[in-house]
């Protein structure tokens, strides 16, 4: 696996000696080598010289915290040194286009380039201008494979290790998500039975062929589902005074979809709620559902580190000539 | 290309797995042959009661010692050195596993595959025995150094390996040796333990078939 720019490029993943022979084992692997990692997190010095003498680029051409941020501290974990592009202090400004940016980063020697951008397909460009392996941290509405790499690991830690037959309900905006089709792809792959669950207007326009039931009706689903993925309403694509308004009013979104504390109270008492962050509170999510024993919130944060360590390790690290 | 596969978490993707083996299979690809049984499984008993003793005399019992296994099959020799010197000193020795893959100088040249999770108890101003089944080049001893030196300062650090084949690439040497086997290059030294191998303890080496090299 020379980049990660969705999560079906795990299924050529090599690290374990043979290449996986499917997308599911490929992610087994990634996750079962997620827990080296956890474990090199948890020390007093909590660092390895495993990519000592490599160099981590983060090209984020859209906000992040916790993505770049987590990015960022996998690589110093592994010794590497890192290198940030923001674009708000950089030559962009000054009209520089994608392809000379790679090219300006290329030309100072890098191993790894960690991709943001608002367009789909953008990681997959740079990949095709570079030496260095890409990682896609999320481009516009397509992927974010990390994302759905430590959502998995994070699931597994509660109800692995084998996902079968595990029931997730993902409720939001489906449309706008790249977090949710990275997640429809690996945890199906993993077994897991999945209902999306939104207002129409928040489907994407073509959704058969997808693995997963459709439901409009949050309350219908709540009693039988063993995870509630909730997303984020992202109000810097849906502008409540623009064109694109797609619900009323974020009250009215928060009453039908949300999850609330009544409907957290109708759950069954081991159903998890997890979130990608950042959360709006108050709108998909309640403050007391965040704050609650089923929340997963920080705890995917926490892993998020271990995953990336993983994944960069796999691009960079382990890989090397097979001789 | 000729290249030594001097440890067991560096697989070679594509070949042939030989089976149960405590060092890599050799690496031009040549058949191989079993040439000799070293160790059946009661020689390996012997071998290692011997080493616990002899841990126990080095440090004037074994209060102040603890175990540290290398994976794969380091970390169960480590057990059963414990159980060893539980029994006959009555002092429950602490047993830790580390993995050295993150501190191995071959990351990138081969894939290196991380073997489980370090789990090493506070080994600050302790006795640590680094546990090996087979010393070769020194350089799985000398990544497992500096795993170890991140984790606590030691006292003192003793290493303890099954089988010692030569070939010596750093100025190491084992503090206590169950076999001192010597072997050629292209030879391949397996040890069979059951809680890893399928099949009885044992210990053999392997290499090209008589006259082919």
């Amino acid at each position: 696996m020379k980049h990660l720019l969705a999560v079906d490029d795990l299924a050529e993943l090599d690290t374990s000696g043979p290449v996986a022979t499917s997308l599911r084992t490929g992610i087994e692997s990634m996750l079962d080598l997620t827990a080296s990692f956890v474990e090199v997190t948890q020390r007093d010095i909590p660092k390895v010289p495993a990519l000592r003498g490599k160099t981590v680029v983060s090209l984020f051409y859209e906000d992040s915290t916790r993505t770049r941020l987590s990015f960022e501290a996998a690589a110093k974990r592994l010794g590497a040194d890192t290198m940030t592009f923001s674009v708000a202090t950089s030559s962009v400004n000054k009209g520089e286009s994608l392809l000379d940016t790679v090219q300006t980063i290329e030309a100072m020697g890098v191993h790894a380039i960690v991709v943001r951008h608002s367009a789909a397909g953008a990681p997959h460009r740079v990949a095709s201008w570079t030496s260095a392996s890409v990682v896609n941290a999320g481009d516009g509405r397509h992927e974010h494979p990390t994302q759905a790499l430590l959502d998995a690991f994070t699931l597994r830690r509660h109800r692995g290790p084998s996902l079968d037959g595990c029931r997730v309900a993902i409720v939001g905006d489906i449309a706008n998500s790249r977090v949710a089709r990275s997640n429809v792809v690996a945890l199906r792959a993993l077994g897991c039975d999945l209902t999306l669950v939104g207002p129409p207007t928040l489907m994407p326009s073509r959704i058969d062929g997808w693995p997963v039931a459709v439901s409009y009706d949050l309350d219908d689903v709540l009693a039988d589902v063993d995870v509630v993925y909730l997303l984020r309403i992202q109000l810097e694509r849906i502008d409540a005074n623009g064109a694109d308004v797609r619900f009323p009013t974020l009250r009215e979104y928060s009453a039908r979809w949300g999850l609330t504390a009544p409907r957290a109270a109708r759950l069954k008492p081991d159903t998890l709620v997890m979130h990608p962050g950042p959360m709006n509170r108050g709108v998909e999510i309640a403050a007391e559902v965040a704050d609650s024993v089923r929340s997963l919130v920080t705890e995917q944060v926490a892993n998020g580190v271990a995953v990336r360590m993983a994944v960069l390790w796999s691009l960079v690290g382990s890989g090397g000539p097979v001789v | 290309m000729h290249a030594r596969d001097d440890a067991a978490n560096t697989k070679r993707p594509g070949t042939d797995d030989p089976g149960p083996m405590g060092e890599g299979h050799v690496a031009s690809g040549a058949p191989v042959v079993l040439r000799t049984r070293v160790f059946d499984a009661d020689d390996l008993r012997r071998a290692l009661t011997r080493i616990a003793h002899e841990i126990v005399e080095r440090n004037h019992g074994a209060a102040n010692v603890v175990l540290v296994g290398l994976y794969t099959r380091g970390v169960a020799l480590s057990r059963r050195l414990a159980v060893a010197i539980e029994s006959f000193e009555g002092v429950a020795v602490p047993v830790g596993a580390l993995d050295v893959s993150f501190y191995r100088d071959d990351i990138g040249l081969r894939p290196v595959v991380p073997l489980g999770p370090t789990e090493v108890p506070d080994v600050s101003g302790k006795v640590v025995v680094l546990v090996d089944d087979v010393l070769f080049t020194g350089r799985t001893a000398r990544a497992a150094l500096d795993a170890l030196l991140e984790l606590g300062r030691p006292r003192a650090v003793q290493l303890a390996v099954l089988v010692d084949r030569g070939h010596r690439e750093l100025p190491l040497r084992a503090d206590f040796v169950g076999k001192n086997l010597p072997t050629r290059a292209v030879e391949d030294v397996r040890v069979r333990l059951r809680e890893v191998d399928v099949g009885n303890d044992g210990v053999e080496l392997w290499g090209p078939p008589e006259g082919a090299s």
